[in-house]
């Protein structure tokens, strides 16, 4: 596996192409004019329908006429319009040109034109300011822990009110879960609390489904088909018990994927679903009385002020503390019961049960 | 108009060897080409076009790269520590050796922290993979390798096994057990393999998958159940001394840095190098990112560590010193990202105010070089391993 290779600079991955880009930027939104843009209109596809959608034909006519050239210019331009993201196929998602018949396009959102993330004004290294400032008061080194912090007075107090299943998270942990809808679901305790306000508003499958991605992602090769097929059936089939509403294209991108099953075939709808907690849910569940409750019921334990003779005494006897591998069995059970208690009833198998009975 | 929809990875046969894999996209004279990276990696391989020479060749990419020096200096004038003169100074630090735990009997090459805050695993030029509760100072596991320089060594997510790995060109997984007497070396099981040292070694989120670099110029993605490689990522134009996995919710990212003196970010679904840095005047001899995963910092032998905006795609400050003339072995940050650690060929550790570009403390006490600094899962202490045999953990 040696091989070195003076790698071809294709400069794709570099930032500057912005003039070319600008310039690609300022003919889509010409394109999107409702005057005297592209006509667009809606389309069915299957049992689908379609807003706001052109065909090649019509693109490649418009821009042909624009830019006072020839099909084949007006086909090449519009090539680089597809691999750049500015307009998606709905057909053939994997080759990303622009055929020039009744082949289906439609507009991508700015949010996601390659030229929205390269200023680097102040707004960017403002970002990292801002993220020094949020977690400041929660850096040890430089804010004191509450109540202390166990490798300067011995005393583990600290760990044990920040453990993974505690009635009462303290304070500073709830806080923290404010931060961002990421800390919220990587501090387990978190995500046990927002499963509490998702159940509350039935929307329990959108977690469900993320965890379940996560599961499959992170997992051992050989078990990738397997996991693929529960996922299919639990959160995606028609009519599936724990279905997930997520926007077509990306449902057709992923069922067509699960032929082929391999670790990356839900990113899709994943993102879209963590980019939907994000957005919508997350924001809510801080508003929501269950945030606040647990807000208002949290510790704020009291700073530690050990004597000489009490740190002594503290460093003659610290706390072997609870292995990580007893804490994970405990965990594999606690997820085992979980998936129990969740999992959709055979309703069959619950006949056929009670038929033998009788 | 449009409605939301993101970036999927395109998956499917590749057009060159048939199987299906994550595909590169990429056009070659307008035509778009679906190629998995192996063979991209083949195709690049092949020989010269016609009206090409290596010389030519090598002028295009003197070009190239001098047009995105100029680019990149025309996008921004701003430097970090500018932007961040409103921010208030860092107070005074007090930090103080808490453990110094002896055991090994050669320098220390390594060490990774465990999820549970107080324990750690640190490797040695002695063979030896030590297993430790910090807090206590009890060594719960002592595992031989059968090779001297055990140059990486990790914990795994579950607390459950750690992986290790150096000049055998491979990196093990050996389950951890609650008895400190039963020999866990004997369930070691071979997961990477490489045809030069291993130089560092990760576990993703789960203990499922390792992710390895190695001398010969490559890192690789593993299944640690089967030993299959699931991918292998090329670029480096020589050894690879380590790499960092990056922290954001994506989680599908991850930086290395080499002898090549450059820094490149991959993604770990495609195989591709979706970014690369070169502004080190010698090798990079470890990359780690900043907690939030917009950016990440190295350290290096011309005695500099930098600080690299993923986003603003360029090199955002240089920590630097004349004082300072040993190379830098390691670095990481604390937990808000405002302190950066760095650890020295001198015997000491510098503390940088990451946003200032000034250097805060000098935590003196190891008797030699520092191989690696580390912050615990909860940046309550920094954790220091030295060629002096010893680790320090410092609060």
């Amino acid at each position: 596996m040696t091989i070195r290779t003076a790698r071809p600079d294709r400069v794709q991955h570099f930032r500057p192409r912005m003039h070319c880009l600008k310039k690609l930027e300022a003919m889509v939104v010409e394109m999107q004019d409702q005057k005297s843009g592209v006509k667009g209109s809606e389309q069915k596809l299957n049992v689908t329908t379609i807003p706001h959608v052109l065909t090649g034909k019509d693109i490649i006519a418009w821009i042909a006429n624009k830019m006072k050239t020839t099909p084949e210019e007006a086909q090449t331009f519009s090539t680089m319009l597809v691999a750049y993201g500015y307009i998606y196929p709905l057909q053939n998602h994997k080759k990303l040109v622009m055929c020039n018949d009744s082949s289906l396009y439609r507009f991508q959102t700015p949010y996601f034109w390659p030229t929205q993330k390269w200023f680097a004004e102040d707004s960017d290294y403002g970002e990292l300011v801002k993220y020094v400032t949020t977690y400041k008061n929660h850096d040890p080194f430089l804010a004191p822990c509450l109540p202390s912090n166990p490798w300067q007075t011995d005393h583990d107090a600290y760990w044990t009110l920040n453990m993974r299943r505690v009635d009462l998270p303290t304070k500073m942990r709830v806080e923290r879960w404010s931060f961002s809808l990421f800390e919220l679901l990587s501090d387990l305790r978190g995500r046990d609390d927002f499963k509490i306000f998702l159940k509350k508003e039935f929307s329990g499958e959108n977690l469900a489904f993320w965890e379940a991605a996560e599961e499959l992602k992170w997992g051992t090769a050989a078990s990738m088909t397997a996991k693929a097929e529960t996922i299919f059936k639990t959160f995606l089939a028609p009519g599936a018990p724990r279905w997930i509403n997520i926007d077509g294209r990306t449902m057709g991108l992923t069922v067509k994927g699960l032929d082929h099953p391999h670790r990356y075939v839900l990113e899709a709808a994943q993102t879209h679903v963590f980019l939907l907690m994000k957005k919508d849910t997350f924001f809510r569940y801080l508003k929501s009385p269950v945030y606040k409750d647990i807000q208002k019921k949290a510790l704020n334990p009291e700073a530690h002020n050990f004597s000489p003779a009490q740190l002594e005494q503290n460093a003659n006897s610290r706390s072997p503390g609870i292995h990580p591998i007893i804490l994970w069995q405990q965990e594999e059970e606690e997820k085992a019961k979980a998936a129990a208690a969740s999992a959709p009833v055979d309703v069959k198998a619950m006949m056929s049960k009670i038929d033998r009975k009788k | 108009m449009c409605d939301q929809t993101f970036v999927a990875a395109t998956f499917g046969p590749c057009d060159s060897c048939g199987t299906a894999s994550p595909l590169m996209n990429i056009y070659i004279k307008n035509e778009p080409i679906n190629y998995c990276s192996f063979c991209m990696e083949v195709m690049a391989c092949q020989g010269l076009q016609k009206g090409e020479t290596l010389a030519t060749l090598k002028k295009e990419c003197e070009s190239l790269k001098k047009k995105l020096e100029e680019d990149r200096g025309k996008l921004n004038d701003v430097e970090l520590h500018q932007v961040a003169e409103k921010v208030e100074v860092v107070g005074a630090l007090s930090i103080k050796t808490r453990r110094v735990l002896k055991g090994h009997t050669n320098k220390v090459l390594c060490m990774d922290w465990c999820k549970d805050k107080r324990r750690l695993v640190s490797s040695s030029q002695d063979g030896k993979v030590i297993v430790w509760d910090g807090f206590t100072l009890n060594k719960e596991h002592g595992m031989s390798m059968p090779t001297t320089w055990v140059m990486a060594c990790a914990y795994a997510p579950s607390g459950c096994a750690v992986a290790c790995g150096g000049l055998d060109n491979k990196c093990s997984v050996i389950p951890l057990s609650l008895d400190s007497n039963e020999n866990c070396a004997a369930k070691k099981k071979t997961v990477a393999m490489h045809t030069n040292y291993i130089s560092g070694c990760t576990f993703t989120n789960s203990d499922m998958q390792l992710l390895s670099c190695s001398g010969d110029g490559t890192s690789a993605l593993w299944d640690v159940e089967s030993g299959q490689l699931l991918q292998s990522f090329h670029g480096h134009t020589s050894d690879i001394l380590s790499l960092d996995l990056a922290p954001s919710e994506t989680g599908n990212t991850f930086v290395t840095g080499g002898c090549d003196k450059k820094a490149n970010v991959w993604d770990m679904r495609s195989g591709q190098n979706i970014q690369s840095f070169e502004c080190h005047e010698s090798d990079i001899n470890c990359v780690k990112y900043y907690p939030s995963g917009d950016a990440f910092a190295s350290a290096s032998d011309d005695a500099t560590c930098r600080f690299f905006d993923l986003r603003a795609d360029r090199e955002v400050a240089v920590f630097q010193k004349d004082s300072i003339v040993f190379g830098a072995s390691t670095v990481d940050f604390s937990l808000s990202g405002r302190l950066l650690f760095a650890g020295y060929n001198d015997y000491t550790i510098n503390v940088w105010d990451v946003l200032k570009g000034t250097r805060i403390s000098m935590m003196f006490g190891h008797e030699n070089r520092v191989s690696r600094v580390r912050l615990s899962p909860d940046g309550t202490a920094l954790c220091s391993a030295s060629w002096d045999n010893t680790l320090r953990i410092w609060a």
